[in-house]
């Protein structure tokens, strides 16, 4: 690498966005460098723990059943942000979805039916065989066939601008910066989440107790940057999406399997032994986004999921075994809990079960199975806590990704104070900001890193060429 | 009981422990089938590891999908995991245990006996020389062949058998039926299991790249094997249902299974070793690389002296090359419930198995 190679198209970002960028610009016939900050055994973002793309489709497509219309797309989309997107660009990504599945598959990406046990997402998602490792294996396979250079441990610490035109990219690899030069620019490369302490300044300092979901290498370093020379920002720069994890999850990285899917089966209880929230208010797929806040406002940013033999198998097997006690005094000693506190809350809630609940009890939907008298409520599937062993699982906020990213327009070009810059698209976590105000819909990150990707490519190109 | 694997061997306990990680995550499901299998269990004992373990062809799609492969904390490579308990079982099973211990650990050991068996077959040549006969029934007479060789055959079969049996009690076995043997028989016919799920293959020779190297090769191997076997066996029933002896001519049964057998023998064991040479050992059991390498080259070896010894025909060179070929296929016979062969009945018992757990 030396400074004076001129590339057409420079990517920041190694993973689905800076890839499908790469990709295109390649093929447009551009010279193509991605610079990916994490080493190889890591490239590829939180792409690497992603399992699906959320399609819209007319008919059956690839492993996809049915059809799924851009307006019921947008309902879904509409349910969780409450209103905080951009229609205009929410309704083009939905529409380029249906394309971009073909070309997935035309660049190396695998499909497979949607997976074992979990909630029935065959219409709405296209599951990665692998999951997202593999997707990323086969665009960088696909990517370096194109010759496209990859840099890996190559974190891009600044962009130089003058006036609304990148004129250098400055990146640290083997021990010295170097600025690059390109005709167009691509950043891809996330969110800020694995910063702790850019969290614990927006979110508050009992961030720094939060586990990373995914990578640590989003460090939102570039969009750092670009914010502070005046790139247009869009999102709620204090908000994160978290999940409730287990708390026994590695501190980043720990991806899919450290999901608890035993909530609705469980009272969940804080430090101090006592419940906090309704833990049957509704079916877990449609639950499990706001248990991440709701530990998250408890001391400690912890919480206790307590279940007896009766529940163990009815949700997805943990990658950690829970605690196990044959009396609720001796899982509170070992969960660290006070006994006495967790016996009374149990007794209590026990008590304001239903007489006759095996009867009525259905995991699998709103069964209606409420307490009587319990503040607050559990509203489904509240069956007394009675059957030991007993087993507990700690919970802690688990971020997925940040909300503050770059503006951009329908062509993912960035706007500085000065208008849209000449030379600079965004993509992925980095802009999803902009279509994703508030909330998740499973697969649609990866569909915005895609279909954004690719637009981003493809513009950077037609401008380098 | 979930999560008590107190019973288990260490390696054992291993596969369980990345099990028991995949079992959380699933993302691999469409890659072959030891992930439906895995994904039916909540808790892995013996008998599950075990039949999981076997059903592992080591396609290692799996491993390069993982997003929890060393350096993550979680340290996953389950081909490698699995390769390792699939070993422990066939030595654990295998009857008498000893020479399994020897013939899958050292690759020395079987070109040891390998030297011995050859040795024995000059000395048959020199020592029991017959009076008369043809072809290389002039060298070695056919009942001494049928003395040295019967024995070598069945003993050989009783002990695998044995092995089976016990494998077959450790799984869970049930009464097995035609519809579960036509659907292992198609599996193994097809390689399923090397092909990635969607036919892509492998990624064995270069790292994520799939390929069906490895599939076809392997293939080529297997079916060459069983043409060389039937071949045998069609002259056995030549020489004694139809009383017509050896040699026997190109357009004959014997010849027109056994040549392509052994091209296709030869040319199979040359691309596994090729491929086994670029693949990372790090991702099979790497303390048994050199024992299964020493395997694919004494098939190779069969197969390739099997040919030279038909291109002899009326030559000087008959004496040598016949008892090169039939010492390597003495050790082979000899070796075969010790050494890496044993994997082609174990595979089939799981895949056997596999079928009934499928079929309910």
């Amino acid at each position: 690498m030396t400074s004076d190679t001129r590339y057409d198209v420079i990517v920041v970002g190694g993973g689905n966005a800076a890839l499908c960028a790469a990709i295109e610009a390649a093929e447009a016939g551009c010279r193509v460098i991605l610079l990916e900050s994490a080493p190889r055994a890591y490239r590829g973002g939180n792409s690497r723990h992603t399992r699906n793309f959320r399609c819209m489709h007319d008919g059956p497509l690839s492993v996809l059943t049915d059809s799924y219309g851009e307006d019921e797309y947008f309902d879904d989309l509409m349910r969780v942000v409450k209103g905080k997107t951009d229609e205009h660009l929410a309704r083009l990504c939905i529409r380029r979805s249906e394309d971009c599945l073909p070309w997935m598959e035309a660049h190396g990406v695998r499909f497979q039916p949607s997976l074992s046990g979990t909630l029935s997402l065959s219409r709405t998602n296209a599951f990665f065989l692998g999951g997202g490792k593999a997707l990323v294996n086969a665009y960088y396979r696909t990517a370096e066939d194109l010759g496209v250079t990859v840099l890996y441990d190559a974190e891009v610490t600044h962009l130089h601008a003058d006036g609304n035109t990148v004129t250098g990219v400055d990146v640290a690899h083997g021990g010295e910066t170097t600025t690059l030069h390109g005709t167009s620019v691509v950043v891809a490369s996330g969110g800020f989440q694995a910063d702790l302490d850019w969290l614990a300044r927006a979110w508050g300092p009992s961030a720094r107790n939060f586990l990373i979901r995914g990578t640590p290498y989003n460090r939102g370093v570039v969009l750092r940057d670009m914010l502070d020379q005046g790139a247009e920002s869009v999102g709620d720069p204090t908000q994160c999406h978290a999940v409730a994890i287990d708390g026994r999850a590695p501190k980043f990285d720990g991806g899919i399997v450290t999901r608890l899917d035993c909530v609705p089966f469980s009272v969940v209880v804080n430090r101090d032994g006592q419940r906090f929230y309704d833990e049957g208010e509704d079916v877990w797929p449609k639950r499990y986004a706001i248990w991440g806040r709701l530990v998250a406002a408890q001391p400690d940013q912890v919480g206790y999921a307590i279940i007896d033999s009766k529940s163990l198998e009815l949700f997805m097997p943990s990658v950690f075994p829970p605690i196990k006690a044959d009396t609720i005094e001796g899982l509170a000693q070992q969960l660290g809990l006070p006994g006495r506190q967790l016996r009374d809350t149990i007794d209590a809630f026990n008590a304001a079960c239903p007489a006759d609940p095996e009867q009525r009890f259905h995991p699998t939907e709103l069964d209606g199975l409420a307490t009587d008298g319990l503040d607050p409520p559990k509203t489904n599937w509240a069956r007394p806590i009675t059957e030991p062993p007993f087993y507990g699982y700690a919970l802690r906020p688990g971020v997925t990704f940040t909300y503050l990213g770059l503006k951009v327009d329908d062509t993912a070009r960035v706007r500085s104070a000065a208008g849209p810059y000449t030379n600079l698209w965004a993509a992925g976590e980095i802009m999803a900001g902009s279509i994703l105000g508030q909330g998740y819909l499973a697969g649609f990150g990866m569909t915005i890193g895609t279909v954004f990707g690719r637009i981003a490519g493809q513009e950077a190109a037609a401008h380098a060429l | 009981m979930p999560y008590d694997d107190t019973d288990l061997t260490p390696k054992l306990a291993e596969a369980a422990r990345q099990v028991e990680i995949c079992n959380a995550c699933r993302y691999c499901e469409g890659y072959c089938a030891v992930f439906p299998a895995m994904f039916k269990e909540r808790a892995f004992g013996a008998g599950d590891l075990t039949q999981l373990a076997n059903l592992c062809h080591n396609c290692r799609g799996c491993y390069y999908a993982c997003q929890y492969t060393e350096p993550h904390e979680f340290a996953l490579n389950l081909p490698a995991a699995l390769a390792e308990a699939r070993h422990e079982t066939w030595e654990r099973f295998a009857w008498p245990a000893a020479p399994a211990r020897l013939f899958q650990r050292s690759g020395v050991a079987l070109a040891t006996a390998l030297v011995f068996g050859i040795a024995a077959l000059f000395w048959a040549a020199a020592a029991l020389a017959p009076a008369s006969g043809d072809g290389f029934y002039a060298v070695l007479a056919h009942g001494t062949m049928v003395a040295i060789f019967l024995p070598a055959f069945l003993l050989p079969l009783v002990a695998i058998c044995i092995g089976l049996r016990r494998y077959w009690t450790e799984v869970g076995g049930q009464r097995i039926t035609l519809a579960h043997l036509r659907d292992a028989g198609r599996s193994a016919a097809t390689m399923r299991n090397l092909a990635g799920g969607q036919g892509q293959g492998c990624n064995f020779e270069d790292e994520d790249r799939f390929t069906n190297a490895r599939r076809h090769a392997h293939q080529a191997v297997m079916w060459g094997f069983l043409l060389c076997f039937a071949s045998t066996a069609s002259g056995t029933v030549l020489h004694y249902v139809f009383d017509m002896p050896a040699p026997y001519g190109l357009f004959s049964l014997p010849k027109l299974l056994g040549v392509p057998g052994g091209l296709l023998l030869t040319i199979g064991t040359a691309a596994l070793v090729r491929l086994k040479i670029k693949a990372d050992p790090a991702l099979g059991a790497p303390a048994l690389w050199g024992a299964e390498m020493a395997f694919v080259l004494l098939l190779g070896l069969t197969g390739l002296t099997g040919l030279m010894l038909y291109a002899a025909t009326g030559t000087t060179f008959v004496a040598p090359l016949l008892a090169i070929h039939l010492g390597a296929v003495l050790t082979f016979f000899l070796s075969t419930p010790y050494s890496k062969m044993a994997h082609g009945f174990y595979r089939m018992a799981a895949l056997i198995r596999d079928a009934q757990v499928k079929r309910g």
